[in-house]
């Protein structure tokens, strides 16, 4: 399935998902900094609901119901026609809405300016928080040593 | 049986408001903030999700504000809000082994590719109360080591390579669902599981500890434990891939038992599991210990009529909002319902009169 994507697809696939990972008030904030603001009509207005995470038995095998996670996912399209869509972790209506326009203007002519100013510091600081839990867990790893016995 | 009784609105009305104020406690108190029991009563924000069957740490927190901390009152409120959300769809399978691990450990292995990390856990604490608690501190910030950026074999795999423990092969089956239609018996072990993980604590504890106590024993070593964060990865309609929908944090148990081996199975390791939302690592252990436990009949063990390997029991049993939800109403009024129970008791102590009576007079 990935061997056939399309190099394009991978790239979205990528940043769709820190959209939908980043925590909503920072993405929000971010885009705050942000100086574009295009206009856009929406095709589908955010809407909370809900998605049934699966797992495996044993962790490789048949595939069961864990329980389900929210998720808040809108449709727009900008002016020129480029249609953005938000499928983002938790219930915030305006993070879907950025993540959408974020998604959009990722497939324009300003896209390295998003990712410049938008992604790549999101990524850089989701990462950042990934090795920091990485280094805590480092450190509590068990160093074993062997006690050498008195007698002969 | 039901009757439509009217009345007591405004007592209704006025035990909600003093339900508020109460709720809220001493104003000289600060209120507490949904961020507050969130960050800092995460592991029972964590059995709010796992049996509320709802992945939103913020729900959680406010469902637990709302319920003045009681866990099974919050659970009830998560599922109800649960079934007011419209399905997307359903996520491709986590791969637990790319968990970003907090913590994994391992009771068989000692040296186990990736190690054994300890994260942060309340085992080797002395479970001395902390007065400094009381007390506002500032908290020393955790030491740091090289970060592992690979990702964690699972420990069961180097057994797999030896062909010692029963294989859990790859299925493509579209699992049952509990919350679409209602619980069938015999059932398929992904729908126990989904039972499971949701199921009460206390209640999957319990039948876990049964099963160490004797009434099936099934010599359970923890194989591997690990919690932490996991990609949720979904299909999108719209585009012809699957993207990360977010992220969830997972307790994962896997526990290596021993089998004697069956007619068609030779002798070699069988496997528990337990996969739970959060920081959920007593009820990981005990859903893994249960699982065994129920697979009796597909491993051709005998029935030992021990409650644990008993799915009609286990499963119908183990869900806390039903199990409260019946045994609450009994405090809402039956006046009809008692008033009959009366009649019919009157009537009989009646009847038993009369008997004796004549007998007397014949005396």
């Amino acid at each position: 399935m990935v061997d056939q994507m399309k190099t394009e697809d991978i790239a979205r696939k990528e940043w769709m998902g820190l959209l939908a990972r980043v925590p909503s008030d920072v993405l929000i904030a971010k885009w705050g900094e942000f100086d574009l603001r295009p206009d856009f009509e929406w095709l589908r207005r955010p809407e909370v609901g809900g998605v049934m995470v699966r797992g495996r038995t044993g962790g490789t095998g048949a595939a069961f119901n864990l329980g389900e996670m929210t998720v808040t996912r809108c449709s727009l399209a900008l002016d020129d026609g480029t249609v953005g869509h938000g499928y983002v972790q938790g219930r915030s209506k305006s993070k879907a809405e950025v993540a959408a326009l974020i998604d959009a203007l990722m497939q324009t002519d300003v896209s390295e300016k998003v990712r410049s100013q938008v992604i790549e510091p999101l990524a850089e600081m989701m990462q950042a928080a990934r090795t920091s839990r990485a280094a805590k867990a480092a450190a509590t790893k068990v160093e074993f040593f062997t006690l050498v016995r008195g007698e002969d | 049986m039901y009757v439509a009784v009217k009345g007591g609105e405004k007592a209704i009305e006025n035990a909600h408001s003093w339900l508020a104020e109460e709720r809220r406690g001493s104003t000289d108190v600060a209120e507490l903030s949904i961020a507050q029991i969130r960050e800092q009563l995460s592991l029972a924000v964590n059995r709010v999700m796992a049996e509320g069957s709802l992945f939103d740490p913020d729900l959680a927190a406010l469902a637990i504000k709302q319920a003045r901390g009681d866990l099974i009152e919050a659970i009830f409120l998560i599922r109800a809000y649960r079934t007011t959300l419209p399905r997307f769809g359903c996520s491709n399978p986590v791969a637990t082994a790319e968990m970003a691990c907090d913590r994994r450990i391992s009771a068989t292995f000692k040296d186990a590719p990736g190690g054994q990390v300890l994260g942060p856990t309340f085992d080797y604490t002395h479970r001395l109360l902390d007065f400094k608690l009381a007390a506002e501190g500032e908290v020393p910030d955790a030491p740091k080591g090289a970060p592992r950026d690979e990702p964690t074999p699972h420990i069961t795999e180097f057994l797999q390579g030896e062909g010692i423990i029963q294989d859990e092969p790859e299925g493509d089956e579209t699992p049952d669902d509990l919350t679409r239609q209602p619980m069938e018996f015999p059932s398929k072990r992904p729908l126990r599981l989904q039972s499971l993980t949701r199921g009460d604590e206390g209640f999957v504890l319990g039948m876990a500890y049964s099963t160490q106590r004797g009434y099936a024993r099934n010599h359970a070593f923890v194989g591997e434990l690990r919690i932490g964060k996991v990609a949720v990865e979904m299909d999108i309609p719209e585009l012809d891939f699957a993207i990360d929908i977010g992220e969830v944090e997972l307790t994962e148990c896997e526990t290596v038992n021993q089998f004697k081996g069956s007619k068609t199975e030779p002798p070699q390791f069988t496997r528990g599991y337990g996969l739970v939302f959060g920081q959920s690592e007593r009820k990981s252990i005990a859903m893994a210990l249960v699982d065994r436990a129920l697979r009796w009949k597909e491993l051709g063990e005998d029935n030992l009529g021990a409650p644990a390997q008993d799915e009609e029991f286990v499963l119908s049993h183990a869900d806390n909002i039903q199990a409260t939800g019946f045994l609450e109403h009994i405090k809402l009024p039956h006046y009809v319902d008692f008033q009959s129970e009366l009649e019919l008791v009157r009537k009989l102590r009646r009847e038993a009169e009369e008997r004796i009576t004549p007998k007397e007079a014949a005396e």
